[in-house]
């Protein structure tokens, strides 16, 4: 085919999908004058979902609940603990949906009733629905650390894994740490939100210390035998901080080398495992992880905590009518990302406007891709695409993987820097 | 019946298009979302490395994806990606894209004298094949002005360096203006980041 025969023919299949959008959309439509969509959570699933149902279809009713009037990102949060970002740069406000011609309710989900289709709200407001999306992100399991909860995470040793004040406490204990002290990071089981995420907190960490409070140490008690971007992360931390030597600033402690967290004492500032008592300056503890609240409360999940969901749709496999997206839901081989979150939002907006427009849902198609930055100047990443096939989510073969183990300055560079990028769009994407 | 008609010929279509595929079929607009998290809604990138698509000639991004898909551009992150879709599903990317306004990101600083020297060199260098400072699907080239500086910087030092291959005409170009102002990467960057024709 030369050039020129090529894209006419390519026109010819945009507008053959035009028209066929245009002719399903409108005059065919079922079930009378409105089509309500209501969204439970407005985070990195329920925004991105809230707004490409409007892109694709004007005429369906959109609602988004969400508990806060700002939304602060998970992903570049360590940066804000490491001072490179300020807490005001990861936050977004829900303008941009209302601009779509989104209701934006701030208010509290406290029931979603699955026979009545409605979902109730803690201002005592009732919202019907023909579709219920469903992205309440996590939610911790704090009776796995013993004196663990939520009043010592608010005051004294954080999660920061949903970022917002707990961001900006950590980054404070951290810069006002004495020199020479200890921070320890309890890294949770699988599964949890943004795998990569503890480890790049480390290096965000170390990076500053390496600044500004060199003798500094930072443990790790992990509850796992690896972590996501493992060897680019080990090398990284090679590189850039002694990993491995005597001086090293960082020591990882693998689960069956004790790792493994039972109980803190609070008061003490010490963290117990099976074998060892850790004592620390400063403690940070992410801990493992389930379903966002509403999403137990309604009977979204299973025995493990999380929603099972069909993967063409994201429809709850226990509720009809309402579909979970983000890290609420089982959705691997997706991970628990932002990204993924992201792609999972289009996929099932795609799938609830052909439902409520009564026509056939459209094959999806997936992607992930997550930065994480080591050191100013060493960003990497990871990516894969995803098909739906023989009735399941599966990763596309020969596809994604991990940024290079040869390590390239030049292209290490280049990471960061779309890293950043990445955020911009992700955020305008989502928000905007 | 009219919408019958149009139905059956946009499977026809389609069936062409992906006659190899017995899978799932993912519309060209399911594909297309998925790139809008890292290249913004539409292919309109607000970042200052990610580079927009939108807009773009259909003939280039596909070009550019089959380059990223054999390893034959710099191996970031859209190797690995490329390397989970078929021609075909590059195709209905690219017609999704073309179809798309092209985006000119102004939130970028750039030197207002440089641009202005730029201009002169894109003007007698560039321009005869990136008409309208480069913004033309026609040209099946990638956008410039108004694309993202750092991409722009990136791909110029890449064609420099025999990283990313360039047309024969595009190199001989590069060498004169080089040759004039060896500053003339740095000059025309700022003159596309300006936005301006």
């Amino acid at each position: 085919m030369n050039k020129q025969n090529r894209r006419s023919f390519l026109k010819t299949v945009g507008l053959g999908a035009a028209a066929t959008t245009a002719a399903a959309y409108a005059p065919f439509a079922i079930g009378g004058s409105s089509k309500k969509v209501v969204i439970v959570g407005g985070g990195m699933g329920g925004a991105v979902a809230a707004k490409y149902i409007r892109m694709m279809d004007k005429s369906i009713d959109v609602t988004l609940i969400e508990s806060n009037k700002d939304y602060f990102t998970g992903f570049t949060s360590n940066l804000v603990v490491s001072g490179q970002r300020s807490l005001d740069e990861i936050k977004f406000g829900y303008d941009g949906l209302r601009g779509h011609g989104i209701n934006v309710v701030i208010d509290k989900a406290t029931n979603i009733d699955a026979n009545a289709k409605s979902v109730k709200t803690a201002g005592g407001k009732t919202f019907n629905y023909d579709r219920c999306i469903v992205a309440p992100g996590i939610d911790f399991r704090y009776d796995r650390i013993d004196g663990y909860n939520e009043d010592v995470a608010n005051t004294k040793i954080t999660h920061a894994w949903k970022a917002g004040p707990q961001t900006v406490m950590l980054r404070d204990q951290v810069q006002s740490m004495k020199k020479g002290g200890t921070v320890i990071i309890s890294a949770p089981p699988n599964p949890f939100r943004c795998s990569p995420g503890p480890y790049e907190r480390v290096s965000q960490i170390a990076g500053y210390f390496k600044k500004h409070n060199p003798t500094a140490k930072i443990l790790v008690l992990d509850d796992k035998e690896k972590f996501s971007k493992f060897g680019l992360f080990i090398g990284g931390w090679k590189k850039h901080y002694g990993y491995g030597t005597d001086n090293s600033m960082i020591e990882w402690v693998k689960g069956s080398a004790g790792g493994k967290i039972e109980s803190v004492d609070v008061a003490g500032m010490t963290l117990s495992g099976e074998v060892d008592d850790y004592k620390g300056d400063v403690i940070n503890i992410i801990p493992a992880q389930k379903a966002g609240n509403i999403a137990h409360v309604a009977g979204l999940t299973n025995a493990s905590g999380w929603c099972p969901i069909e993967g063409k749709t994201f429809e709850s496999t226990i509720h009809k009518n309402i579909h979970v997206i983000g890290d609420a839901a089982i959705q691997s081989p997706l991970p628990k990302s932002g990204y993924a979150a992201n792609s999972e939002g289009k996929v099932c907006a795609a799938a609830i406007v052909a439902m409520l427009n009564g026509d056939k849902v459209p094959d999806p198609s997936y992607v992930n891709t997550c930065y994480s930055v080591i050191a100013p100047g060493d960003g990497i990443s990871v990516a894969m695409v995803y098909a739906y096939k023989g009735g399941k989510i599966v990763k596309v073969k020969g596809s994604g993987g991990l940024t290079s183990g040869k390590f390239n300055a030049k292209l290490r560079g280049r990471e960061e820097q779309y890293g950043y990028s990445w955020f911009d769009n992700i955020t305008q994407d989502t928000f905007g | 019946m009219i919408r019958k008609t149009i139905i059956k010929s946009t499977l026809l279509v389609a069936a062409i298009a992906l006659s190899v595929q017995s899978q799932a079929v993912p519309s060209a607009e399911a594909l297309s979302y998925t790139c809008a998290g890292c290249h913004g809604t539409n292919g309109a990138s607000t970042g200052d490395a990610i580079p927009s698509i939108a807009g773009l000639s259909s003939t280039y991004l596909v070009d550019a994806m089959k380059a990223y898909k054999n390893d034959e551009r710099d191996p970031t992150i859209m190797n690995r990606i490329a390397k989970g879709y078929s021609e075909e599903q590059f195709e209905l990317m690219g017609s999704f894209f073309e179809a798309q306004e092209v985006h000119k990101n102004r939130d970028q600083t750039f030197d207002v004298a440089k641009a202005a020297k730029g201009k002169k060199l894109h003007n007698k260098y560039c321009s005869k094949c990136h008409t309208d400072a480069g913004i033309v699907a026609e040209d099946d080239a990638g956008q410039l002005s108004g694309n993202a500086k750092l991409f722009l910087q990136y791909s110029l030092a890449d064609f420099h360096d025999g990283t990313r291959s360039q047309e024969k005409k595009m190199k001989k170009k590069i060498k004169k203006m080089l040759k004039r102002d060896k500053e003339a990467f740095d000059l025309i960057v700022n003159y596309y980041v300006s936005g301006k024709k």
